[in-house]
């Protein structure tokens, strides 16, 4: 079996090292830093910190040297999941592609270059330390299932599912993954929107009693957005913000550790994908379409 | 008669007034700092840019040490109007005192501090503190003033004051309800500082625009209605509309220099770690909805999010 990941940061790596310890899977990397394809050519890819992994797939920033792969795992920042799929798009001509990316928006995109598309929704986080090396922060499972428009095979789901957790990565195949998605979404528009904006790590953020008021709107207009949509949350996206209060007391959200480095934010495709289902479903969000408007207006600050 | 003039903070808008009433009164000013009253003694103050102004004046730290006044203007932040009044009360009963803040609620807390007639205002003077002794003069829009009536104020009382503005070089408009010149700035400035303190942008021409669903024009023109929808019902006819001041205040018209990217105070405070007027600004509008009963969502919103970045967030010494 081949599978490529498309994006190779922080959570490809992570997708990567895993899978690369399995004997009969053969691992492709895509990603544009040759400083880190370098890396993991010659030194492997290693993950530190929750657990420590040491792997060798195979690494490029050529994409017209993968080769044909029977799954594609998507995992660049938002707003470079077009430019990467498309660059892959012959590799992945015949492969079931699976999105593990922030927010909602990405499979369509995906669907515009492929014919088998996979939803999916990942928790476990970590970041890059240098090239080649990644901390591993947090441990949580993947939920995966066919994106409805374009479905890949729940037969080769179910094998994408098997493959990940014998590799270490627990992952849950569904029928119906949006329940997942919609539930790491809300909860993502709200922590990691409103800390940006506020500057405040999430937990700080969460017990600020005048921020929460602001955090559990952006999630009631989400939860209003999803029920429209006819998903059902996995879990209730409030009970989420609350849960995680004391394990990420300090911890920044990664659109906080985005705005303080003046990077480009995903707010596009969680904020932003909020509104845009809520126009279709005509549910109001106007909370959410501030914070994305604000964090548009961040964004563009940078730029002066 | 207005002769002697104590300016209670020298801050930029306390600056310009004290230097250009030094034209035709005698002035004392209240620093916070023994430096700036040290460099006013020795260096008096001077004004370029829109004025080319040089006052000699009084200048102390001590409300004890400063001499009997006609007018009071209490040109402090908003954020120190409490300290100001306490700074005066019991003191000056023959005076007049003009309040010179942000947003409005100023003239009550100064009223309920002794028996002056008040009279409140509105200033878009700008300039740029160069050093404790010099301003830059940079907008020389003018100042609206009226009667606090409950202070027992009237027209006369705000005439005399704007008379002697003009006669200083200062541009003044006296109006017999200046509160539809305040909640005009105030409902645009509350929009326009609350929404450059969380983005980090100037008063730049995105603040109109509307083209993208995320272009900050949405945003702001949402804000404003929220504002003018309070001031309606709170049975207030807007001076002029804040929307349009948005609008041209982020073209050439006020300053006809196309690359002018005016920094609103509240950004300067946010990114100097300070204490914000936030409470006098977006705060009174929605403590001024609740009143009335009015849902406020998105300023609400703001107004949290500004408090949070309030670095003295938890300061006792609110409202």
């Amino acid at each position: 079996m081949k599978i490529g990941v498309i994006g190779c940061g922080a959570i490809g790596s992570l997708f990567a090292a895993h899978l690369a310890t399995l004997d009969d899977v053969e691992v492709w990397v895509y990603d544009v830093s040759s400083e880190h394809v370098d890396a993991i050519n010659r030194r492997g890819l290693k993950l530190t910190g929750l657990g420590e992994v040491h792997s060798w797939p195979s690494a490029t920033a050529d994409p017209s040297e993968l080769p044909a792969l029977d799954f594609g795992i998507v995992a660049t920042k938002g707003m470079y999941t077009g430019a990467a799929v498309e660059a892959a798009a012959k590799a992945l001509s015949d492969a079931a592609v699976c999105s593990v990316q922030n927010g909602v928006g990405n499979e369509e995109i995906i669907a515009q270059h492929v014919q088998r598309v996979i939803r999916g929704t990942t928790f476990p986080a970590g970041r890059m330390l240098e090239p080649g090396l990644v901390q591993w922060d947090t441990a949580g499972k993947t939920w995966i299932g066919p994106f409805e428009p374009k479905p890949a095979h729940m037969d080769e789901v179910e094998t994408l599912a098997a493959t990940l957790t014998r590799s270490g990565m627990e992952t849950a195949a569904l029928a119906d993954a949006r329940g997942a998605q919609w539930t790491k979404l809300i909860f993502n528009a709200a922590s990691n929107a409103i800390c940006s904006l506020t500057l405040l790590p999430h937990g700080r953020a969460c017990v600020h009693e005048e921020v929460r008021w602001v955090m559990d709107r952006v999630v009631a207009e989400g939860k209003s957005v999803a029920a429209a949509l006819g998903v059902e949350m996995e879990t209730d996206p409030a009970d989420l913000l609350q849960s995680s209060i004391e394990v990420a007391f300090d911890h920044k959200p990664s659109m906080l550790q985005d705005v303080l480095a003046q990077r480009r934010t995903e707010i596009d495709m969680l904020n932003g994908g909020i509104v845009r289902f809520g126009e279709e479903t005509g549910v109001p969000t106007p909370l959410n379409q501030t914070a994305w408007a604000l964090i548009k207006g961040l964004e563009a600050s940078w730029d002066l | 008669m207005i002769e002697k003039t104590c300016v209670i903070g020298a801050g930029t808008i306390g600056s310009l007034c004290a230097a250009h009433l030094g034209r035709n009164t005698e002035v004392s000013v209240l620093t916070r700092r023994s430096e700036h009253a040290d460099a006013l003694n020795h260096e008096g103050l001077r004004i370029s840019g829109k004025s080319d102004v040089h006052t000699e004046l009084f200048a102390t730290t001590d409300p004890e040490s400063l001499p009997e006044p006609d007018l009071v203007i209490v040109a402090t932040k908003a954020t120190q109007i409490t300290q100001a009044a306490n700074a005066l009360a019991g003191r000056f009963p023959k005076a007049v005192v003009l309040t010179i803040q942000n947003g409005i609620g100023t003239e009550e807390v100064v009223h309920r501090s002794g028996p002056w007639p008040v009279v409140s205002s509105v200033t878009f003077m700008s300039g740029v503190r160069e050093s404790d002794s010099h301003v830059h003069y940079e907008l020389d829009t003018p100042t609206w003033m009226g009667p606090y009536p409950l202070s027992g104020a009237d027209y006369d009382t705000a005439r005399a004051i704007g008379d002697l503005f003009a006669a200083s070089g200062l541009k003044a408009e006296v109006m017999a309800d200046v509160r539809t010149a305040q909640w005009s700035k105030l409902i645009f400035n509350a929009s326009v500082n609350s929404v450059a303190a969380l983005t980090d942008l100037p008063h730049v021409s995105l603040f109109a625009r509307r083209d993208r669903p995320t272009d900050l024009g949405h945003l702001m023109h949402d804000l404003i209605e929220e504002g003018k929808a309070v001031a309606a019902a709170a049975g207030i006819e807007l001076f002029e509309d804040p929307w349009e001041m948005n609008v041209q205040a982020v073209t050439t018209g006020r300053t006809h220099d196309e690359n002018y990217a005016h920094v609103p105070s509240m950004l300067t405070d946010v990114r100097a770690g300070q204490r914000t007027e936030i409470d006098f600004i977006l705060g009174s509008i929605v403590r001024e909805a609740d009143r009335l009963g009015l849902s406020v969502p998105l300023s609400r919103a703001l107004y949290r999010l500004v408090k949070a970045r309030d670095r003295s967030y938890d300061d006792e010494e609110a409202l």
